[in-house]
This record gives C-alpha cells, sequence and structure tokens, in this order.
C-alpha cells in the first residue's frame, strides 16, 4: 500500500494518528498531517483505510502497490 | 418541489426515548421550509451527509443571506455579529482554526491526560464528601470539562457560574428573543477582558491568540467564546447523557466495569448513540449540486444535515438502534466532518473516557435518586443533555 498526504486538506482532526500511529504524526509546528512512512507493511492495510474513510478532510490516498 | 410543511427545531424525543433521534428526523432527505419560509433540505442520509460536510460548494458562512437558521434565536445570536471560524469558509476558516490546532494535538492531549485524572478525581472527591444523592450535572460533568478548558485556554475558573450561566441562556432556544443577544454580548465582553488582562502572560490558548497581533480584539473575543463554550457544554451533557444511557444499560456498564480497556471503543459508542448536536449541521448550497436517490438541491438552498439519524444507519452500524459498547463506532458523525470537524475532540475523547471510566470504577453502585420518567432533557437547547441528573450511590 502507497500512501499519500495532502496537508492543504488536512484538518487536524487527528483521526489518523489514533487509528495508525506508526504510519501518520502531527507537526508541533502546524498541527498538520506528518507522514512517518509512505509504503507501510501490508499488515496494516486495514488500518491505513480505516484512517483514510475517517479523515474528515480526505486528506489520505492510498494505492495498492505491486510487491 | 417545495412543500409547504415547516421542519421544527429543535425537535421533541420519541415519547419515552429520550435517547433516540426526534421522530420528524427519521425519514428520507426531504426539502421543507423553515420557520422564516427559507428553503431548506433536511438531509438523513450518512453517505449524502458525508458528501455535503466535505464538499466545499456547501459554504459555512452564517452571513448568507439564506443561510439555514433553525430558529429565530440561532439567527439573532449568529447573523448578527462577528464570527467564529464555526461559521466562516476557507481560505479565512483555516487562517483562524489553523492558530488553534496546536493545542488539540494528539500528543497534547496525551500529555495532559495526568492533570485530566487529577481533576476528575478531585471533582469526583467532592462530590462523595457531599454525600448522596448529588445532582451529577452540577458536582462532576459541569465542573470537570470547565475546569479543564479553563486551564487550556487560561480563563479564571472562579468565574464559572457566570460563563456557564450565560452559555445555557445562549443555546436556549425557548428563551424570548433579546436574552440569547445580551449572553452573547455579555460572553463576548468577557473574553475581551480577559484576553486584555493577559498583556504579558503567556499561558494559556487566549494569551497565545491576543498577543499574535494579527487578530482583532474582536476575533479573539469571538473565537475565545466558541472554545469556551464548546469545551465545556458538549463535554459536559455527553458526560451526563453517557452516564443515564449506562445507568440504562446495565449489562453494558458491567462490561466496561470488567474490561477497563473498552472505554475508548464505548465513548466512540454513545457519541454515535446519542449525538448531541440534535438540531442538524448546517449548510447553504453555492451552486446546484445532485446527492443523488433523488436530491437535487438547488442554489441557496438551505441545508440541515442530521447527523443523529445519520449515525442510526444500519448499513454503516448494523444493529444502530441498540447500544453496543463493543461495536466499531469510529465513523460516526458526532463531531461533524468535513473540515469543521470539531476541532477539540481528541480533548472530548480524553475527558470522556476519563470522566465515564472513573465514574464507573470509583461509584459501582451508582444508579437513578429520581424515576427515569422524571428526568429533564434538554430538549429545547441547541446541544442536547439533562438539566440535572439526580444520582444515589
Amino acid at each position: 500500500m502507497h500512501v499519500t498526504v495532502d496537508q492543504d486538506r488536512c484538518c487536524s482532526s487527528g483521526q489518523c494518528v489514533l487509528t495508525a500511529p506508526t504510519v501518520f504524526d502531527q507537526s508541533d509546528e502546524d498541527g498538520l498531517v506528518v507522514l512517518l512512512q509512505d509504503r507501510p507493511a501490508p499488515e496494516l492495510a486495514a488500518k491505513l483505510r480505516t484512517a483514510a474513510a475517517l479523515c474528515p478532510g480526505g486528506a489520505i490516498t492510498l494505492a495498492e502497490v505491486a510487491r | 418541489m417545495t412543500t409547504a410543511e415547516q421542519l421544527g427545531l429543535p425537535a421533541p424525543r420519541p415519547a419515552g426515548c429520550p435517547f433516540d433521534p426526534p421522530p420528524n428526523h427519521r425519514r428520507a432527505s426531504a426539502r421543507f421550509s423553515l420557520w422564516d419560509g427559507n428553503p431548506c433540505w433536511l438531509l438523513t442520509d450518512y453517505q449524502q451527509i458525508r458528501t455535503v460536510l466535505m464538499d466545499r460548494r456547501f459554504s459555512a458562512d452564517a452571513h448568507h443571506p439564506t443561510f439555514p437558521f433553525t430558529n429565530p434565536v440561532a439567527r439573532e445570536v449568529i447573523a448578527t455579529r462577528k464570527q467564529s471560524f464555526l461559521r466562516m469558509d476557507d481560505p479565512e476558516h483555516s487562517r483562524l482554526r489553523r492558530m488553534m490546532t496546536t493545542d488539540f494535538l494528539i500528543k497534547k492531549v496525551d500529555a495532559l491526560r495526568p492533570r485530566i485524572q487529577r481533576i476528575v478525581d478531585q471533582t469526583l472527591d467532592e462530590m462523595i464528601a457531599t454525600g448522596s444523592p448529588a445532582d451529577l450535572v452540577a458536582r462532576f460533568a459541569l465542573p470537570v470539562p470547565s475546569l479543564v478548558i479553563c486551564e487550556l485556554l487560561g480563563v479564571p475558573y472562579a468565574d464559572h457560574e457566570f460563563f456557564q450561566e450565560q452559555g445555557r441562556l445562549l443555546l436556549d432556544t425557548s428563551q424570548p428573543l433579546g436574552v440569547p443577544q445580551q449572553a452573547m454580548d455579555a460572553l463576548t465582553g468577557y473574553l475581551a477582558e480577559v484576553a486584555a488582562a493577559k498583556q504579558g502572560d503567556p499561558d494559556g490558548v487566549i494569551a497565545k491568540l491576543a498577543a499574535r497581533g494579527d487578530l482583532t480584539p474582536e476575533e479573539v473575543a469571538a473565537n475565545g467564546v466558541l472554545l469556551l463554550l464548546a469545551g465545556h457544554e458538549t463535554t459536559a451533557n455527553m458526560t451526563s447523557l453517557s452516564t443515564v444511557a449506562l445507568l440504562r444499560h446495565p449489562a453494558q456498564a458491567e462490561r466496561l466495569r470488567q474490561d477497563p480497556g473498552l472505554i475508548l471503543g464505548a465513548v466512540e459508542e454513545l457519541l454515535r448513540y446519542l449525538t448531541i448536536v440534535h438540531t442538524g449541521v448546517p449548510r447553504v448550497a453555492l451552486e446546484r449540486v445532485d446527492l443523488g436517490g433523488g436530491v437535487v438541491v438547488e442554489e441557496g438552498d438551505g441545508v440541515l444535515c442530521a447527523i443523529s439519524t445519520a449515525n442510526r444507519d444500519p448499513e454503516l452500524f448494523g444493529d444502530a438502534e441498540q447500544l453496543d459498547v463493543e461495536r466499531d463506532a469510529r465513523r460516526h458523525l458526532a463531531f461533524g466532518f468535513g473540515v469543521h470537524q470539531c476541532l477539540g475532540q481528541p480533548l472530548a475523547r480524553a475527558e470522556l473516557q476519563i470522566a465515564l471510566g472513573t465514574l464507573l470504577r470509583r461509584l459501582p453502585t451508582l444508579r437513578l435518586a429520581v424515576p427515569f420518567e422524571e428526568l429533564r432533557f434538554r430538549t429545547e437547547a441547541l446541544i442536547y443533555g439533562l438539566h440535572e441528573l439526580p444520582v444515589a450511590w
């Protein structure tokens, strides 16, 4: 799974951090989403889908990648 | 397309079922007339609501000429004054909101948890010391979030009787016209005084906003009022309403006592099941939008997103009419959705988890001190909840 985030759409709800804390963080400076890794392990796929669905700004995009 | 049917809001709850959405919200999305004659859609479908709240063709700007106000009081209070970021669109909304986002980061709130736990314990100690029975609203549900938000904002808690009472009047749609306006004026004036007194004092969100230099004193006060009210009214009502819901579902409360780790998911479920923002989330369409399912919103139409009904969507939540603290309820819309989704949600979650978890643990014999039928629910308030909650232990 390849993850991208769009900071312009981020509302700092923190849903992604609660759902997948090894993948997402929040910047101390502006509160916007910070991506910790863009190709997380396959076992995180379900959490990533939940994080994307819960994101109120639609800031998280997931793409399946051939491994 | 226009119907003559008027949409009354806030709406009464079904007889004997104070946790269930108002009957006039339990229907397919439909177009109504509001009290002032303006056309307005009541949307009840989960996906339609998500779409609207994420779509910038729907405006949250309360100064739009056909912005839907659910009653005369709401129009009086909101339309006639300087706005907080709650009723603005981007980029201005985002400019203001992002000045406050770092105060509600997950890690910031996590760092506050020990302090919240101490406030919860001390407040509960005091309630227990005054003896059973007690009013849980006045003794616990209201003081806890008020103490927390006062510390965070830098507002003196000593003034709590003033701002709690003015907040109550502001949100009470049964008050005569003029009263909510006076309450708003009083709160705005108060926050302006608090901000002015912060010269050189760096503590708290109000001081930080006042020190920026790119906000007018009016903007600091308007946004301070929003943070103060949203910071205590909502969590207070969720705490008392959740307590009643758990007392009415003793097996669920027992599960939480047996397995305290369930409280995280239980709070999401309680947010879903109770949805205290019960008059709908308002928007106005900036252009014609086809939302599917036969719902075509015309330019200038108001839209009220009935999140309490959407949170009972059986396709998404299964047996949605039941309270089930072990359900995965995270997709609820109780905090709204889109760019305006609740800024303080990490704080609200932490407070509810700690307050409800501690209450269950420390008062295993907690029970209602009056018959359930005698409880007075805040049907007429913009934030649903209870006027008082007599409990014994």
